[in-house]
């Protein structure tokens, strides 16, 4: 463990990085009307102040010893019940730093493109007050010293991402998308609460220092538990089976949002999760190898639902889930992998986001069709768009020299060191990676223009391009960066640990084999969908195809196996309420009530009668005293 | 003669004055009938302090006479007021607070 | 054991019978003056069963308090709710007759039944003993309310104001405008639709000065204006003598 640092300095603005954008978002929600024409400005500044905050931070911090990397900043002690303590108290390390920068440059960058994309929204002011919300939330996340404040920013991105979800609310299918984003996400939750719980029964408390500190003291049974209620709410927040059927449909919010919270920073929680917990999943091997196996699952199982997905969006998001399995995977593998799953899951955050945005912007051109079959031949039309597209295309899919090679092959090889039966399906996952953003590129920009009638395609204004721009060169040289002039390696070891593993095969022939299978799924992908026609409307497909645009039924398994009893259980329940419980009730009313209308006929309001009954009343009583005391 | 006789005298004068409470309609012969019945029991408790031989009872009784005075004063108060608004002084009259 | 000597037992055995005999008539007279004169009937004799069981001082203040003041308090009150006010005979209540005989009935037998069975053979003290103590039963009965029943007594002094008070209040008649003036009533008079002067008394110009003979107007007709109301209404007019008409008329032709 590294030493606590006080956090002086800069350092001691740490509480303003999540203030300003929750007091942006309380101006903007709380502001109403008065705030329509700045309120978006403001969040977007908000958030640009954020990130120049952190910068100057990781500036800072570079400056510190390795081990001297880790500050603690304690605000006030917020819960003390019994010899349960816990402390409003942020902590700021190599870890929380790297997530703090993706969180607040992508998140500036997109909410400067939301400014274009949203311009025509009337509801825009509420937009940029939940986005900066989710801001907030999500850094508060990731700088919670314990796992309960951190649990406060869980719920915050969860709510955030309902609000964004169903942003659209007049659309049906966003409100449902929505609520069933929120629901899914509740399963994790539970998960998450329920770890707390065990901790504090073990520990004593839920601090990231005491619980990392005394995981020796604890069963490996319990270490156990703990990790798979972890994973359970990593499975919820990122997406991961079984709780992943939540994330095609999240793609009803509007791009910016798919862009931001799910695909760069929300959904990678989960990751964050595991790797800030390393040290139990270390002692708990089992969970450890768990994760690995859902995030095997994951991975392909995203990868087929990208490659049949004719809806840009939902391809995009098949494919985070495929990627988001990776970090899983890499997280999974112990000290091997952490500092990779961080590595893959940065370099992801930027060209996703530039993807998401791209599609965005491919979305704003044709007016807001997101069908691929009516897309075709925009390169010409959407050069910058395109440019960039393709350069994110070609980092996703891992070709060198752009970030995601380096990440993924870092994955890959970490992989291999493991296990080979995992480091082969990571290999195979990056082929059928290649195949389906090759078909998305294909379908979109090449061959020819199937557009529905009134489209009239155009480039988007300088607003939205700038930060595709700015994205595309995160894209092409952040992996190069932070491998050889960041060191990621040595910056996060300090926090999750990290060791060289050995693997059979040569490093530079396992590079050249991943980067032929991804070339030949690309190359299937090109011969399909760029040299043939795309037809308009989807063919039938093989049985494969067909479960894939179903989501591999993964809703049919939700609503068989959870939707369907709980309806049933709840008409019983409404049944025996309904027949038993008001049936009791409403007969005992009838019945006193029936009896009262009986027995105020006896209130005739005559004196002498209630007189009369009185006196009945006394000679009753002295019967009563007479046969009692003298009998 | 036995002293319980007297006893024997409230009973009867008792059950008498409630009998008249029930039957009889013009609130002011019902206020004399309750007097009645009060009386009935002074008398009772007036032979008990002598059976005792003890001032008790006739204590107990004279209490009993300074309350039924003042209750008198009330109740025909009431009553002078009752009949002022509704012209009668019959207690079947006021027969409003029913079902 | 006390003695109840046979002047004591005549004594109870005529003011029983009449005791209860003022009790029967008081809730069987129909007019509720002679119901009141039937309960003083039974106070009268109430007092002198008092006296007679050595309770000479509430005798007394049983003739006082109730023959006296209760008894004027009552028939005071059934002046001014009308004297003539009797009640019908006729039950309206179905069955309540019957029942309260019943249940009255069935209450003094079960008193006269266990109280008899209760206090036969037991011994009276009497209380010879306990008047002669304090040197006589005023004194006695002092003695107990100016100790142990003190606080009793004083609350009953709280009780005698509240009730003098709310007969007071309940007595009270709400004015709803300021009384009018001599002048404002005079005005009202004058300015009113009736002749503001006398009524003619009856008998003017007619041959009798009696009450219901009516007052001939100088042109012979006679007004009823001079008849007193309760007269009118119940049509006790007397006729018109036609001879004093004649006699009007001649003096006029004069």
């Amino acid at each position: 463990m590294q030493e606590l640092m006080p956090a002086t300095g800069v350092f001691s603005l740490l509480w303003l990085l999540i203030a300003l954008p929750l007091a942006g978002s309380a101006i903007l929600l709380l502001g109403g009307r008065m705030t329509n024409k700045w309120g978006p400005y403001l969040a977007v500044s908000t958030i640009v102040i954020d990130a120049l905050l952190a910068i100057w931070m990781l500036v800072e911090m570079m400056g510190q010893g390795a081990e001297e990397r880790t500050f603690n900043d304690n605000i006030y002690s917020w819960v003390f019940a019994g010899t349960f303590k816990v402390d409003m108290a942020f902590q700021l390390d190599q870890l929380s730093m790297v997530f703090v920068l993706l969180i607040t440059i992508v998140g500036a960058l997109i909410h400067i493109y939301s400014l274009g994309y949203m311009s025509h929204d009337p509801d825009r002011r509420k937009f940029f007050g939940f986005l900066n919300l989710f801001v907030a939330a999500m850094l508060l996340l990731v700088l919670a010293n314990n796992y309960l404040l951190m649990y406060v920013g869980w719920e915050g991105v969860g709510l955030a991402s309902y609000l964004l979800i169903g942003f659209w609310q007049y659309k049906p299918s966003a409100a449902a998308a929505a609520k069933k984003a929120f629901i899914i996400n509740r399963v994790g939750d539970v998960g998450l609460s329920l770890a707390i719980m065990v901790m504090f029964v073990t520990f004593g408390s839920v601090s990231f220092e005491d619980v990392f500190g005394s995981t020796g003291q604890a069963s490996e049974g319990t270490l156990t538990a703990i990790g798979l209620l972890l994973l359970l709410a990593a499975c919820g927040k990122s997406a991961q089976f079984p709780l992943q059927a939540w994330l095609l449909d999240a793609m009803e919010g509007p791009t910016p949002v798919s862009a931001l919270i799910h695909a760069a920073t929300m959904v990678t929680a989960g990751v964050y999760l595991i790797t800030r917990s390393n040290a139990i999943f270390d002692a708990a091997a089992w969970a450890a190898t768990a994760v690995v196996v859902i995030g095997v699952i994951t991975m392909f199982m995203g990868a087929i639902i990208g490659c049949a997905k004719d809806d840009i969006k939902k391809s995009l998001a098949g494919s985070t889930m495929s990627q988001i399995g990776y970090m899983v995977i890499a997280a999974g593998l112990g000290p091997v992998g952490y500092v990779f799953a961080i590595f893959h899951l940065l370099t992801h955050g930027v060209f996703k986001a530039g993807l998401f945005l791209g599609a965005g912007s491919v979305m704003h051109a044709m007016k807001d069709n997101v069908n691929m079959r009516r897309y075709g031949a925009l390169r010409a039309l959407m050069v910058v768009t395109f440019g960039t597209f393709l350069v994110c295309t070609l980092s996703i899919m891992g070709i060198p020299p752009f970030s995601g090679f380096w990440s993924k092959d870092s994955i890959v090889h970490a992989a291999f060191e493991s296990s080979n039966l995992v480091g082969i399906c990571t290999v195979l996952a990056a082929g059928i990676t290649g195949f389906y953003m090759t078909r998305m590129v294909a379908m979109t920009f090449y061959g020819k223009a199937r557009w529905e009638d009134d489209a009239h395609p155009h480039e988007s204004p300088a607003v939205m391009t700038i930060p595709l721009i700015i994205l595309a060169i995160g894209a092409t040289f952040l992996g190069m960066a932070l491998l050889f002039w960041g060191n990621i390696e040595t910056w996060l070891e300090p926090v999750v640990g990290f060791e060289e593993g050995h693997v059979a095969i040569p490093e530079l022939l396992l590079m050249a084999i991943t980067l032929a299978v991804v070339l030949i799924g690309a190359a299937i992908g090109w011969i399909q969908y760029a040299r043939r026609e795309v037809p308009v409307t989807e063919p039938h497909g093989n049985l494969l195809t067909r479960a894939a645009r179903a989501e591999l039924y993964g809703n049919e398994i939700n609503d068989v196996l959870v939707v369907h009893p709980s309806f049933w259980l709840s008409r019983f329940l409404v049944w025996f309420d309904n027949a038993w419980v008001d049936g009791f009730v409403n007969s005992s009313a009838a019945a006193v009530g029936g009896l009262s209308g009986r027995m105020r006929k006896y209130q005739t309001g005559f004196i002498r009668s209630y007189a009369l009954s009185m006196l009945g009343g006394a000679i009753l009583v002295v019967v009563a005293l007479v046969l009692v005391r003298l009998s | 003669m036995n002293p319980s006789n007297y006893i024997i005298l409230s009973a009867l004068l008792f059950g008498i004055g409630a009998t008249g409470v029930l039957v009889r309609r013009n609130a002011i012969v019902v206020f004399m009938s309750v007097e009645l019945m009060l009386n009935a029991s002074n008398l009772a408790f007036v032979a008990f302090a002598r059976m005792h031989g003890n001032l008790d009872g006739q204590v107990v009784a004279f209490f009993v006479m300074v309350v039924a005075a003042a209750e008198v004063v009330v109740g025909l108060a009431i009553i002078v007021q009752i009949f002022r608004s509704r012209r009668s002084a019959s207690i079947d009259e006021p027969n409003l607070l029913k079902y | 054991m006390i003695d109840t000597n046979t002047g004591e037992a005549v004594v109870f055995w005529i003011c029983a019978i009449l005791s209860v005999l003022g009790a029967v008539g008081l809730i069987t007279s129909r007019k509720a003056v002679h119901s009141a004169l039937w309960m003083a009937l039974t106070m009268v004799t109430l007092a002198v069963l008092y006296i007679a069981n050595a309770a000479p001082f509430l005798g007394m203040v049983q003739i006082i308090v109730y023959t006296g003041a209760v008894m004027m308090l009552f028939l005071f009150v059934i002046m001014v709710v009308g004297v003539d006010a009797s009640d019908s005979l006729i039950e309206t209540i179905k069955g309540q007759r019957w029942a309260a005989v019943l249940l009255g009935a069935a209450l003094m037998l079960i008193m006269v039944w266990g109280l008899g069975s209760a206090l036969a053979g037991i011994p009276a003290t009497g209380l010879e003993f306990a008047n002669r103590q304090d040197g006589g039963n005023v004194q006695g009965i002092a003695h107990l309310i100016f100790t142990d029943y003190l606080v009793v007594f004083e609350v009953t002094s709280a009780l005698l104001i509240t009730a003098a008070l709310g007969a007071m209040v309940l007595a009270h008649r709400e004015h709803w405008k300021p009384k009018p003036t001599q002048e404002e009533l005079s005005k009202a008079r004058f300015l009113g639709e009736e002749h503001p002067g006398n009524r003619p008394n009856p008998g003017i110009y007619a041959r009798h000065n009696a009450v219901d003979t009516p007052a001939l107007l100088p042109d012979g007709t006679p007004t009823e204006l001079s008849i007193p109301g309760p007269l009118r209404a119940r049509g006790d007019i007397a006729p018109v003598d036609i001879e004093d008409v004649h006699a009007i008329e001649e003096a006029d032709s004069l």
